[in-house]
């Protein structure tokens, strides 16, 4: 085998081995709580697939985890590891949310345009505080993005639950309906499928383009390769940690608002099912490359979609997944045992590499 | 002191981590499945012992995989402890809707609450540390028996030296390997004892996801106090402090000055992630980590 179609076989090999072995080891843990994994999978994949709307539902629950898989893995190639994309897709809904249902009688386009907006700027700003913490009294963002996860998890339910963006005309807590300017279109008639996806496959390029294209991109990979290296270039390191943890809470706070504007249409106090988490296992599936994120992002749909009706079907939770997502970043992360198992006589690709260069915990 | 129980025992474990030179993140994810299996070990035996016994030996097991995962096949430590995090979460909930959700009516109960005998009786000071259940005793002891090993023994040297500088641990004829295998298993075992806390000493249950973050507040914790079990303690004490606060505010009703709103509880609850947030981006100027913290070892 050439060099070029070795690096093309392990690029599209050890992803794929990866899921392979996360359903294994799930299946395991499926069997061992006492029911039939082959039933439970199958469940899975009806729900994914089969059944009437699964497959428009899947690629509607596609959509959150590009943007968010864009925002994690672009904080990946500067060495920083965005834990707090959950809060960011948070703050990032309630502030697209607000848009939607504050405003009335603009046209659509302004009016949805208007609100996704507030909600990359929300995303925006609720990562640029661990952005500044880090460049500038080198607090490590691992620990900061994960409390302010949680302080985002208890303003918005402070907010919808009690506080003023509660909708007083409805029983369950919640905020009110969106304008109806402000959802956004209908795909299909009769699903689910609304344009958000045509703005996520968007931007899939324009990321690609930021990273390998622009200089703000060139600074992010240099910075991710060395700070040292970086700083002695004259790249201003502090500027360029700042500028990527805003850009990828930006990303964090657009999948929020578009899930809002295209799905639900108003929010509940706990919106999200962990899409920020898993997130995290998507860009490192893609390997933080920003075209390889629609099929990971894509496989994280169908699992997030199946698992609802899995666990309305065999009982089985739909936590399931967590332990797929877990075993497929283990396999990823760890080349070494990826050889180790296959005998493999060359680590087919680098170590995921994050920064524990220089600032730990 | 009861809530900084499962706090400092896992800032302790996360402070023998440290020092070997091991980020151990995976805290939260140990603590939690410590929690389940301690609760089905006590739940399947009727023995509540048993089930301290079992989350132990469950923290080992998951350090040991953390271990492996980061010393052995060289992980980024961050990502193997996230690692851990998820699986634990993903375990939990599996097993808990399999065959824990009906069955969790009935728990085993809670660990007894021991009054040492004289000791408790002395006023004020009595109360407050003689009568406790016992793995907050346990807590007290693994304080100081953690700051002796880690200041005072052979052992203790040979784990710090590993965390400040492998290389010359190695040169002097040191098993870097062997030194972090054991610094982070320890952890583990700490830190799985916080996690049965959780379900056999609080409340005698186990219910999804119950640590609910403590794990990451235990590693501000340990980076608050220094890398040092008394620092550690401390500002275990702190934080809990802090949470007590927080309830006692809600129980009192306390109302905003000048409008008059009540305070609500949200902002309570945010006391303690600020604080760490606080704490994280302000001591680190002050504090100084081992140098080779995080950093994977290759035996040249």
């Amino acid at each position: 085998m050439n060099q070029r179609s070795r690096r093309i076989a392990s690029a599209v090999l050890l992803p794929v081995i990866s899921v392979v072995a996360g359903f294994v080891v799930a299946g395991l843990a499926v069997a061992l709580s006492g029911a039939d994994p082959w039933q439970s999978f199958y469940a899975l994949f009806q729900g994914a697939f089969i059944n009437p709307h699964a497959f428009p539902d899947t690629l509607v629950a596609t959509t959150p985890y590009i943007f968010l898989g864009l925002g994690v893995a672009l904080g990946f190639r500067a060495g920083l590891f965005n834990i707090g994309a959950e809060g960011q897709f948070y703050i990032g809904a309630l502030f697209g949310v607000f848009i939607g249902y504050s405003l009335h009688g603009l046209p659509a386009v302004v009016h949805i345009l208007l609100a996704l907006l507030a909600g990359i700027l929300g995303g925006f700003l609720w990562a640029a505080v661990p952005g500044i913490l880090k460049a500038r009294f080198g607090a490590h963002e691992v620990i900061t993005t994960i409390m302010l996860n949680y302080v985002a998890f208890a303003l918005v339910n402070f907010l919808i639950n009690n506080g003023p963006m509660v909708d007083k005309t409805s029983s369950a807590p919640r905020t009110p309906y969106i304008d109806p300017a402000a959802q956004l279109p209908i795909l299909v008639s009769g699903t689910r499928l609304h344009a958000g996806l045509l703005l996520a496959l968007l931007s899939i390029p324009v990321v690609w383009f930021l990273l390998d294209r622009t200089t703000i991109g060139f600074r992010i990979r240099t910075v991710g390769f060395s700070a040292t290296a970086a700083r002695a270039a004259g790249i201003s390191v502090a500027w360029t940690i700042l500028a990527t943890m805003g850009i990828s809470g930006g990303l964090a706070g657009l999948a929020g608002a578009d899930e809002v504007l295209g799905v639900a249409h108003y929010m509940p106090p706990s919106f999200s099912t962990g899409y920020g988490f898993d997130a995290i296992a998507v860009a490192l599936l893609a390997r933080s490359n920003p075209w390889a994120m629609l099929p990971a992002a894509f496989l994280f749909g169908a699992l997030s979609s199946g698992s609802r009706f899995m666990q309305f079907q065999t009982q089985v939770s739909a936590d399931v997944i967590s332990v797929v997502e877990a075993t497929v970043i283990m396999f990823i992360a760890a080349p070494v045992l990826f050889q180790w198992i296959f005998r493999l006589r060359r680590t087919p690709a680098p170590p995921v590499k994050l920064a524990s260069e220089e600032g730990v915990l | 002191m009861n809530e900084a129980t499962p706090l400092t025992l896992a800032a302790l474990g996360g402070v023998i981590s440290e020092r070997s030179g091991v980020v151990n993140i995976a805290l939260e994810g140990m603590m939690l499945m410590s929690a389940f299996t301690g609760y089905v070990a006590a739940f399947q035996t009727h023995n509540l012992w048993l089930g301290v016994l079992a989350g132990v030996l469950t923290g080992v097991v998951i350090s040991a995989l953390h271990a492996a995962l980061s010393i052995s096949l060289m992980v980024d430590q961050i990502v193997s402890g996230f690692v851990i995090n998820i699986l634990a979460l993903g375990i939990t909930g599996v097993f808990f809707k399999g065959f824990l959700q009906e069955a969790s009516v009935a728990g085993p109960g809670v660990l007894p609450t021991w009054h040492i005998p004289l000791l408790s009786s002395i006023p004020v000071i009595g109360p407050i540390l003689f009568v406790h259940q016992p793995i907050t005793y346990a807590m007290l002891i693994a304080i100081v028996l953690v700051q002796f090993l880690l200041f005072r023994t052979v052992w203790g040297l040979r784990t710090r030296a590993v965390g400040e500088h492998p290389l010359a641990a190695d040169t002097v004829g040191i098993n870097v390997y062997r030194v972090r295998y054991l610094a982070v298993i320890l952890s583990g075992g700490l830190a799985g004892l916080g996690g049965t806390y959780f379900s056999l000493q609080q409340i005698g249950q186990f219910l999804p996801n119950m640590t609910g973050g403590r794990g990451f507040i235990a590693l501000a914790a340990m980076i608050f106090g220094k890398w040092k079990p008394l620092g550690a303690f401390y500002a275990c004490l702190l934080f809990a402090g802090a949470e007590a606060f927080a309830g006692q505010i809600q129980i009192w009703g306390w109302h905003i000055p000048v409008v008059g709103w009540p305070i609500p509880f949200q902002f309570l609850g945010m006391l303690p992630y600020l604080l760490t947030i606080i704490v994280v981006a302000g001591a680190m100027g002050r504090a100084v980590a081992p140098a080779a913290d995080g950093k994977p070892y290759r035996k040249a």
